[in-house]
């Protein structure tokens, strides 16, 4: 009977620590940060570099930096892209969030419809040195138009249309100024036997899929979403704009049938670093990688992604990163200061390189290439030929079918189909119904 | 029946007990609760980690949990049976999705589980006569079992490259079966790459619980029956087949659940780029979830296939159930 009863008492003190361990964890977890006193703040970088630990390393000297100088200690952790979206969902439905967050710019309105972020309203503007630091595109990827933005622009990305020089002088092509020449340019450099291809594209990556049915609707003036909101995929602008883009593969047959199951634009851009293809487009981060496969910075050229003829001059959305702050945080003030530190000037130059971003401020001048002209050329892109992608709330779920609906047709395609503008026209109805049905 | 009959002696032994040992009150209060303490803990956190997310899960399908709300959910708005209308209603774009990712896992599971049992039951059978070196093929054909899902996958969809992958490599390159490159992981072969990877992972088990099944047949029977001019295949099907009965009533049930709620696989072959081909019911509701941000309507999808698991569960088990009770 003894044994019994003490039995009895080690599974219910078990039980007890059990339950005990329960409400520990939830306390435990919520690194909310310090409390008062020298503060800490949590910050989720976004993967700029060339790896996790690579950005770990670009990113601890700088964020020293800031201890010095104000007292306040930063946790660093870096988040790989396929987790961020996911992590930042997670953060949001628990509460248990970091102070500051990197996020992409194109899910800023509708990460701000979540309510889960700090508006910088016109004290934490000013607290992070004014609106007026920025440029205004940039800044306008912020939040929905009209409201107070929940991010602020950190790295400022920009496509560019690259070629490699060799080729295009040995078939005495000059760079492409309208869609209508590039796609000629391509023709001429592709030569299937050989393997050798116009161009590379990410067919298989939703994300890439989908900037690409936005900047080709952009310059057949076409709008995704109206003023209201409500999304008007099937327009014929829009319509034609993804089959001009689906064509480079169906009817110009100037992209390997492969690159449908190119799932993100590393694989691209390393085709055209490895010579396979004459030209890619990709966002100017692409550098670190063509140099790392053995391309010279000297032996590819930049120019503007080209409209066809008599089309708008969109040759790139707003692309970039924001920062945000946790509305939870415990340390307003500190991770407001810390925004101000990321976005100055100084930390600026010091990131662009490594990161190979644009500045985000007026009057900077990009620090990723020595190439003066490449420079120039996505410095012009970034300030005047880009459009930001919808400011909606809805948003991230036009990414997400419209980009999966080209997924799907690029596949078609590849293994044999046909895709014709009606097709077209029912898979983004498709996804226009399905945008509708969960807004 | 033979639990019942375990229990009887156990009960009427203790029962006596109290009488004769008259201690204080306390402690045959104390022994009778003490089962239920030590069963506490597993129910409470059976509780914790089945029935509650389960029950917020169902709670979610009702209310409009969407982007706008899931910084403070407790204020999502009622949205009564809405999202099942949204996930039923087969002339919109999201019901339709939803019914056609069923009709695809429908196909997935009956011919995965079909081709994985068939497999497992010829590796089984055919081991079961000892020759040198059965324990090393044994041992082989378990590796898929003991290799962590993730790597043994991504393997796989390293395989199924079109311009690098192994198996295109083998097809066109050395083989010449085909000039042309097929594709296996975009398009219509996206539903064999998945089911063959999902046999190759899943094989295995059947073979395991075959195999051990298969130890408790005394070898006298087949002797008699081999005395009787009973060939090999008659063996199989009047000695083998209706003494794993209760075997295989479990592992059919037991491979449906899992290949119908399989997630990995997908998710691990096709990454975010999935085809349609091979979109799995669970892959199809994650997605209508976490890429949409729609957790209400996800929850509602979910709540369908509980549902019907139960559904399918429920009448194998009744039928199977009542077969057996005949037999």
């Amino acid at each position: 009977m003894r044994l019994r009863s003490l039995v009895a008492a080690v599974a219910v003190s078990a039980l007890g620590i059990s339950l005990a361990a329960c409400g520990g964890s939830d306390s435990g977890d919520s690194s909310g940060g310090g409390g008062g006193g020298d503060a800490t703040l949590t910050y989720w970088a976004s993967n700029q570099g060339t790896s996790l630990d690579n950005d770990k390393q670009v990113l601890t000297p700088v964020l020293e930096k800031f201890t010095q100088e104000t007292g306040v200690k930063v946790n660093l952790e870096v988040i790989g892209w396929n987790d961020l979206q996911t992590r930042i969902q997670t953060a949001i439905t628990s509460g248990q969030a970091p102070d500051v967050v990197n996020i992409g710019n194109t899910w800023a309105a509708s990460l701000q419809a979540t309510d889960a972020f700090l508006p910088f309203d016109g004290d934490a503007m000013t607290a992070i040195g004014g609106k007026d630091k920025f440029v205004p595109t940039a800044l306008a990827t912020g939040g929905k138009e009209g409201t107070d933005p929940t991010s602020v622009p950190l790295y400022g990305l920009a496509y560019g249309l690259y070629y490699n020089k060799a080729m295009f002088q040995q078939a005495g092509l000059q760079p492409p100024k309208t869609w209508e020449e590039m796609v000629a340019a391509a023709k001429k450099l592709t030569n299937p036997a050989k393997n050798q291809w116009g161009m590379a594209l990410a067919a298989g990556s939703y994300t890439e899929n989908v900037h690409f049915a936005f900047i080709n609707a952009a310059q057949n003036k076409s709008e995704w979403f109206n003023a209201e909101g409500k999304p008007t995929f099937t327009s014929d602008g829009n319509v034609q704009g993804v089959l001009r883009y689906l064509d480079l593969m169906q009817k110009d047959k100037v992209a390997n049938p492969s690159n449908a199951q190119y799932d993100n634009g590393t694989k691209a851009v390393n085709d055209f670093a490895t010579k396979k293809v004459a030209m890619v487009i990709n966002q100017n981060n692409a550098n670190s990688s063509i140099v790392a496969n053995g391309m010279k910075p000297g032996e590819y050229g930049v120019v503007p992604f080209p409209a066809p003829a008599g089309g708008e001059q969109v040759a790139s959305h707003v692309a970039g990163i924001n920062l945000s702050i946790f509305k939870t945080t415990k340390n307003k003030d500190a991770a407001l200061k810390f925004v101000k530190y990321m976005t100055d000037a100084p930390t600026q130059t010091t990131l662009g390189k490594p990161f190979a971003s644009l500045p985000v401020l007026k009057d900077a001048k990009p620090a990723f290439t020595s190439d003066a002209a490449e420079a120039a050329t996505f410095s012009d892109i970034y300030n005047t030929k880009s459009k930001p992608l919808p400011l909606v709330p809805a948003e991230d779920q036009y990414e997400s079918t419209v980009g999966k609906a080209m997924n799907s047709m690029f596949a078609k395609i590849a293994t044999g189909g046909t895709v014709t503008a009606d097709e077209v026209k029912a898979a983004l109805k498709t996804a226009e119904d399905q945008v509708a049905a969960s807004s | 029946m033979s639990v019942a009959t375990h229990e009887t002696p156990v009960t009427a032994g203790a029962t006596p007990r109290p009488k004769k040992k008259r201690g204080p009150d306390r402690r045959p209060g104390l022994s009778r609760s003490l089962p239920y303490l030590l069963l506490a803990p597993a129910v409470l956190l059976e509780l914790l980690i089945h029935i509650i997310p389960m029950l917020v899960g169902i709670w979610m399908s009702f209310v409009k949990l969407t982007k706008f709300f899931i910084a403070n959910w407790s204020a999502a708005p009622w949205a009564g049976f809405d999202n099942y209308k949204v996930a039923v209603d087969i002339n919109n774009a999201v019901g339709e999705g939803l019914l056609k990712s069923f009709g695809v896992t429908i196909i997935f599971s009956a011919v995965t589980l079909a081709l994985s049992w068939a497999l497992g039951m010829a590796a089984a059978v055919a081991l079961q006569p000892a020759f040198k070196g059965r324990s090393i093929v044994r041992t082989l054909f378990l590796v898929p079992y003991a290799l962590p899902a993730y790597a043994g996958i991504l393997t796989w969809n390293f395989m199924l490259q079109r311009d690098t992958g192994a198996v295109n490599h083998v097809l066109v390159d050395n083989l010449g079966l085909t000039s042309d490159r097929p594709f296996w992981l975009i398009g219509g072969n996206a539903l064999i790459s998945l089911i063959t990877v999902a046999v190759w992972k899943l094989w295995t088990f059947a073979f395991l619980t075959l195999m051990a099944g298969l130890q408790s047949i005394p070898n006298d029977v087949y002797e008699a029956a081999s005395v009787d001019g009973a060939g090999l295949v008659r063996q199989w099907r009047h000695i083998t087949l209706p003494s794993l009965r209760p075997v295989n009533l479990v592992l059919v049930l037991v491979l449906f659940l899992w290949t119908f709620s399989d997630f990995n696989t997908p998710y691990v072959l096709f990454g975010t780029a999935q085809p349609p081909a091979g979109d799995l019911i669970t892959f199809h509701i994650y997605n209508a979830s976490f890429l949409t941000w729609n957790f209400g309507s996800g929850a509602a999808m979910s709540v369908l296939l509980l549902i019907f698991l139960m559904i399918v569960t429920g009448a194998y088990l009744l039928v199977t159930g009542r077969r057996s009770r005949r037999a």
